[in-house]
């Protein structure tokens, strides 16, 4: 067992880990926070993304020893502590960018990061070659890219908040 | 994945001393971790080079980019030196995987680990690198051995990549459908002294240079020179996504668009 | 329309929990004292298994036992079934062999259950497996469909040249009359490729026992909790219904894999007992690539007959069915009579013979995936109409216009009772959206860049809400195909509608919610839709077949429609007015006439306080339940029409536009429809260039992760244009059809249709990767640069 120490969805965490434990198995079973989904062996789906230190990283291929000392976003960190939607959230709810759901958080962690990356205005071109490493098989991703899109432009109009990361 | 010892060295120094037998290193760790996922690496412990400071970074000389072995594709591809100096270095980062593969993914792990379909080595190859390591330097031809085989001795660790600044240079990846990877990467590097042309994701070997259109590079760089050219499919691989011929034909076709790429730059 | 009743874009209720990560799949629910499961899985395609040790693995830390098919059968614990009885063209019955949910003397494809480890922890579970030794005499194993029948090996003895049946439909006579006095014959060789359906959320179940009440449960990704508690206790044996509860709570897509009844969740319950611990298993992505069914596989030869000016005279089929190992829980159904009816398409063709052969091979089972045998249908109605009209030289669109059904009812030859629509208006429609008119300039644009450009259609017919029972039945079901429902008015007015079809994806939370605001005027946020627990819900046959529309709201609408009429009783006894006079309208019940009136949770309170009326005279209460049985299928059509660009260099193939013009009847969330819609184009544009489980000659899965398999991605679309056009369904009360499927159905053959336009030849099959379309562009002539 390894002691790991790192902040979660703003709260410090401390615990004994395995060093065999991924993120993702840390973050559901450890800290309850079932978001985070496990949807391939492969990094190649997706529905794993949170932040690391404000960055998206795939969960599933991160060691939970790899965290220690660092900043952990998950989807259940994502509104505002009175739980209003972040900007992207409530795009994806608007613009039907959800069916089933188990896709969803990796798409939302993604899109936000895309956001921070690539700013506010995004293209659709833009949109779909940045979800490469997210597969949905429910929407066809049509709505996804209408959300991402106006959630970027919703996330401009919106104070930052970025205290969470 | 089965248990092991974890890691997590501040130092080159401290790390080369835990380089044990059975001991394995991670960098971004997008090759190990699901490889040992699956039970189908065991390593009896892994060192995280992840907390060295002196192994993150991009260093611009004159001549030269340094890029150290932990700095991430992501980095490389924002880089606002990489995009300066060596534009498809760039690009070709951000051809690898996926934007949170890109935030792990490091330059030091890919090429120490020389996975056939691996982007990194068909640049190195091209624009000449130099392997850095903590003991010596390497020349990208004596470090590349062949399939997920280097040079790399005991207690031997990648700590960087030198490039030496080409004229003109770009990159064409042709990804395999589904993993990503290259199916057919060929990077194509007008340096001072000559031309060359690296070829990943195809050769049944790894990756290599292809001559003959580097011969033909050489008289005039231009896609013209390759018309009609494709290379030998001898020695190339053939799977479920793409036969011996049709990567022979697609090498041909990527190195054309390489060209016109870079002489377009 | 309200902003919340039928017809409204309502945005989804269930999001929330979604966008917030506060979605409960069955993975994230962990039981006090719960155990974990891991299996061990056939490495041979076909094998006879000599022996199994695992008195190694029983002595490993943590390892609470290791269960085989040998304690199965010492508990009696019966085999997995399928529930679909086909005969064959003599007479007899399907051939069908065991399937033990652990094997029982031979394995049978890669992936085959072979034991089961519980242990402590999940990393314990996977130790034990590997300390198992099993002993294999490995056989030859059956792969390819087409050479499947007589291969010489046989993978159930009850079918010793491996076919489960030879079943036919249509009439051969009249066909072959057609076919002789035809003035063109065309035919056509089609593979319909194996498909992995890959929701993204794996499998997984959780049993558990209570001693105390002598019954289990299990939490499972299932699309139809009751029915699999039905076949766990009649056929399973694992404990009757009333001891037994099956809860699929947040299902992450299904698609048709999380129909059936599969060997894990069976495992999971039964040995939740046996060890006394509640047993939880997750499917990784290898092991969902290995054993969840597969779907479609046929290799098929379809010929049709037309007379001099292309009139459809006959159409010929001739499919070969691979089933793989075991027949899966309705995998006899799909290739047969979720196949055939459907080969009339949107056409009037008066003779139609199709003949099925279903075969065993050594490979996962193959059973319902988005669509289940109406794609297949539609592929081969919609390439060989598309070949016909390209060899008779007629424009593809109006060969097909020339063709359609025009007058309804119509009596197709093989079952199909078409009630209605009007595809002349899909069509137009469609040619606007796509703007065909311009395809021949951009068809010009993209030779100038050395591009291949093509435009394909596809008009689709498809079958929704299966049934009627007694149909159903008389056709082999084992089950009947009815919904049920029940609506549970509170004292103060708010709503519980409990109903047996389940949503994983479809959003029915909202759309039945909107049904009911809509026909009682309540405020949708007072409606809750529960579903998915089979000691909430009395009985259901959950959702597949685009089904839960038609046939699930109708049962809504039925209860409600004896809600009103029990709240107008009540009425009538508070307000002192008979109950003739009372009318019930925008959410009051009043006296006709008066200004008199009551809320309608007024009555629910009334109904439920009793002071106004006599037990002798009016039960107390405000609940009513229904079971709706619709009268014939429904028919949602359409037409989508692809345009595509090959780049003949790489064999890369750009989706320019794609156009998709349905006909679902009455729409309750145009949003939620839309999206259905896009969801079944990315997977039929996936089957057409890009997905294909791949086995090779030893029976091992080539493509056994998203490392082979290749899924679509956001990347690999347009934004899709989508159209609608409305003939309200007479066979159901609301008049709606069923969207779910279209998209999958209709796609791959416009996908196809373009592609082979494109390229000026027939000789591509599915998935047109972009290795097959590199070989079959150097067959292709370049496109004429001239006008055409």
């Amino acid at each position: 067992m390894t002691s790991v120490s790192l902040t979660v969805n703003g709260k410090a965490v401390t615990a004994d880990v395995e060093p065999r434990t991924l993120l993702v198995q840390f973050l559901r079973e450890g800290q309850r926070l079932t978001g985070t989904h496990v949807g391939c062996d492969t990094s190649q789906c997706g529905a794993c993304v949170v932040h690391l230190d404000g960055e998206a990283v795939k969960a599933c291929t991160t060691l939970a020893v790899q965290c220690d000392g660092r900043t952990v976003t998950t989807i259940e960190g994502l509104a505002a502590p009175g739980g209003t939607l972040h900007p992207m959230q409530a795009a994806f709810r608007e613009h039907h960018g959800l069916q089933c759901g188990y896709c969803t958080p990796g798409m939302i962690m993604t899109a936000v990061d895309l956001v921070r990356r690539k700013g506010h205005h995004l293209d659709e071109a833009t949109i779909r070659h940045e979800l490469e490493g997210n597969i949905c098989r429910c929407t066809g991703y049509h709505n996804i890219v209408k959300a991402i899109a106006a959630g970027a432009e919703a996330m401009a109009a919106e104070p930052v908040r970025e205290a969470a990361e | 994945m089965y248990a092991f010892d974890y890691h997590r060295p501040t130092s080159v120094k401290e790390a080369v001393g835990l380089l044990t037998d059975g001991a394995k290193i991670v960098a971004g760790g997008h090759t190990l971790l699901p490889t040992m996922k699956q039970r189908l690496a065991a390593p009896e412990s892994l060192i995280d080079l992840g907390r060295i400071p002196d192994l993150v970074g991009i260093e611009r000389t004159p001549r030269s980019l340094t890029i150290a072995a932990m700095t991430t594709h992501g980095a490389v591809a924002e880089s606002a030196e990489v995009k300066e100096a060596i534009p498809a270095l760039a690009e070709l980062a951000a051809l690898i995987g996926d934007p949170a593969v890109r935030h792990r993914g490091t330059i030091g792990g890919s090429v120490a680990n020389n996975d056939p379909a691996a982007d990194y080595p068909a640049a190195c190859l091209a624009l000449g690198a130099t392997i850095l390591t903590n003991k010596r330097k390497l020349s990208s031809e004596e470090f590349f051995l062949g399939l997920f085989e280097t040079a790399l001795e005991e207690g031997e660790i990648v700590t960087g990549v030198s490039f030496p600044i080409p004229h003109k240079a770009a990159y064409e990846k042709f990804r395999n459908p589904a993993s990503r990877y290259a199916l057919v990467g060929v990077f194509v590097a007008k340096r001072p002294s000559d031309i060359r042309v690296a070829v990943t994701g195809s050769g049944s070997n790894g990756v290599f240079r292809w001559t003959e259109a580097e011969d033909a590079l050489a008289k005039r760089f231009s896609p013209k020179s390759l018309e009609g050219m494709s290379a030998s499919p001898d020695g190339l691989n053939s799977d479920l996504h793409a036969d011996a011929a049709y990567r022979a034909h697609l090498i041909g076709v990527m190195a054309r668009r390489a060209v016109q790429k870079a002489a377009d730059r | 329309m309200t902003a919340t009743g039928i017809g409204a874009p309502v945005r989804r209720k269930e999001d929330q929990r979604f966008i917030t990560g506060k979605g409960r799949y069955v993975d994230d629910i962990n039981r006090p004292g719960q155990a974990h499961a891991c299996f061990l899985r056939s490495p041979h395609a076909h094998a006879a298994i000599r022996g199994i040790d695992a008195a190694a693995a029983r002595a490993m830390p943590g390892v609470l036992a290791v269960l085989t098919g040998e304690d199965l059968a010492a508990d009696k614990v019966g085999g997995l079934i399928c529930g679909w009885m086909i005969h064959s063209k003599d007479g007899t019955p399907m051939k069908a062999g065991p399937h033990p949910a652990l094997a029982q003397g031979k394995v049978r494809y890669v992936g085959d259950h072979v034991a089961v480890v519980v242990a402590e922890t999940l990393n314990q579970a996977k130790d034990a497996v590997e300390a198992i030794t099993v002993e294999y005499d490995v056989l030859t194993p059956v792969v390819e469909t087409a050479r499947a029948a007589g291969a010489g090996t046989t993978v159930h003895d009850e079918a010793p040249d491996n076919v489960v049946f030879n079943w036919h439909l249509g009439n051969k006579p009249e066909v072959d009359a057609a076919f002789g006095r035809a003035a063109h014959v065309v035919g056509l060789d089609i593979v319909n490729n194996r498909l992995v359906p890959n929701p993204i959320e794996p499998r997984a179940a959780v049993g558990e026992y209570d001693d105390a009440e002598e019954a289990f449960t299990l939490y499972t990704t299932s699309q139809n909790p009751h029915v699999a508690r039905l076949v766990l206790s009649a056929f399973i044996g694992i404990a009757p219904e009333n001891k037994l509860r099956v809860v699929a709570p947040d299902v992450g897509g299904g698609f048709g894999s999380k129909i059936f009844i599969y060997a894990e969740e069976t495992v999971c319950v039964w040995a939740a007992k046996k060890v006394g611990r509640p047993v939880k298993w997750t499917c990784d992505r290898t092991e969902a690539f290995l054993c969840d069914a597969h779907g479609r596989d046929h290799v098929t030869r379809a010929e049709m007959a037309l007379d001099e000016g292309g009139k459809i005279l006959g159409l010929k089929v001739h499919t070969i069915a691979n089933l793989g190992a075991y027949l899966s829980t309705f995998a006899s159904s799909v290739p047969t009579y979720l196949y055939a009816p459907l080969l009339s398409g949107q056409y009037n063709i008066p003779a139609i013979y199709c003949e099925v052969d279903g075969v065993y091979t050594n490979t996962a089972p193959v059973d319902a995936y988005r669509g289940a045998g109406r794609p297949e249908a539609t592929f081969v109605i919609e390439r060989i109409v598309e070949v016909a009209a390209r060899q008779l030289g007629q424009d593809p669109a109006r060969f097909r216009r020339r063709n359609y059904v025009r007058s309804f009812p119509h009596q197709t030859p093989v079952i199909m009772n078409y009630d209605c629509g009007d595809y002349g208006a899909s069509l137009d429609k469609a040619l606007e959206i796509a703007d065909v008119k311009g395809f021949p300039k951009r068809r010009r644009e993209s030779a100038r860049t050395g591009k291949l450009r093509g435009l394909g259609y596809s008009s689709y017919i498809e079958a929704c809400g299966i049934a009627p029972s007694q149909a159903v039945g008389a056709l082999g079901a084992g089950v009947g195909l009815w919904e049920s429902a029940e609506v549970r008015v509170n004292p103060t007015g708010s709503i519980e509608v409990l109903t047996g079809s389940h949503s994983h994806g479809q959003g029915h939370e909202t759309t039945f919610a909107q049904l009911v605001s809509d026909r009682l005027g309540v405020p949708i946020d007072s409606v809750t839709i529960v579903h998915g627990d089979t000691d909430k819900v009395q009985f259901g046959m959950g959702t597949y077949g685009s089904r839960s529309g038609a046939v699930g709201m109708s049962a809504i609408a039925k209860a409600i429609d004896k809600v009103i009429a029990k709240g107008r009783k009540v009425a009538a006894y508070v307000l002192e007015a008979g109950e003739g006079d009372i009318e019930f309208k925008d959410g009051r019940f009043g006296v006709a006439g008066t200004d008199r009136s009551l809320a309608f949770g007024e009555v629910a309170l009334q109904a439920y306080v009793a002071h106004k009326f006599s037990g002798a005279d009016l039960e107390p209460g405000l609940k009513e339940g229904a079971f709706y049985d619709p009268t014939n299928f429904t028919f949602p059509a359409g037409m989508h029409i692809c345009e595509l660009e090959v780049d003949p260099e790489t064999g890369h193939v750009t989706i320019a536009r794609f156009t998709a013009v349905d006909d679902f009847g009455t729409v309750i969330n145009p949003m939620i429809v839309e999206g259905q819609v896009h969801g079944g184009i990315a997977q039929g544009v996936g089957q057409a260039l890009y997905e294909g489980a791949v086995y090779d000659a030893d029976g091992q899965l080539v493509t056994a992760s998203f490392m082979d398999y290749r899924m679509p991605r956001a990347e690999d679309f347009p934004s899709f244009a989508v159209g609608m056009t409305v003939t309200p369904c007479p066979s159901n009360p609301l008049g709606i059809k069923g969207c779910g499927e279209a998209g999958a159905i209709a796609a791959p053959a416009a996908v196809m249709n373009a592609l082979t336009d494109a390229l000026g030849h027939e000789g591509i099959a599915m998935p047109a990767t972009p290795l097959a379309v590199w070989r079959a562009a150097q067959a292709s002539r370049p496109q004429p640069l001239a006008a055409e």
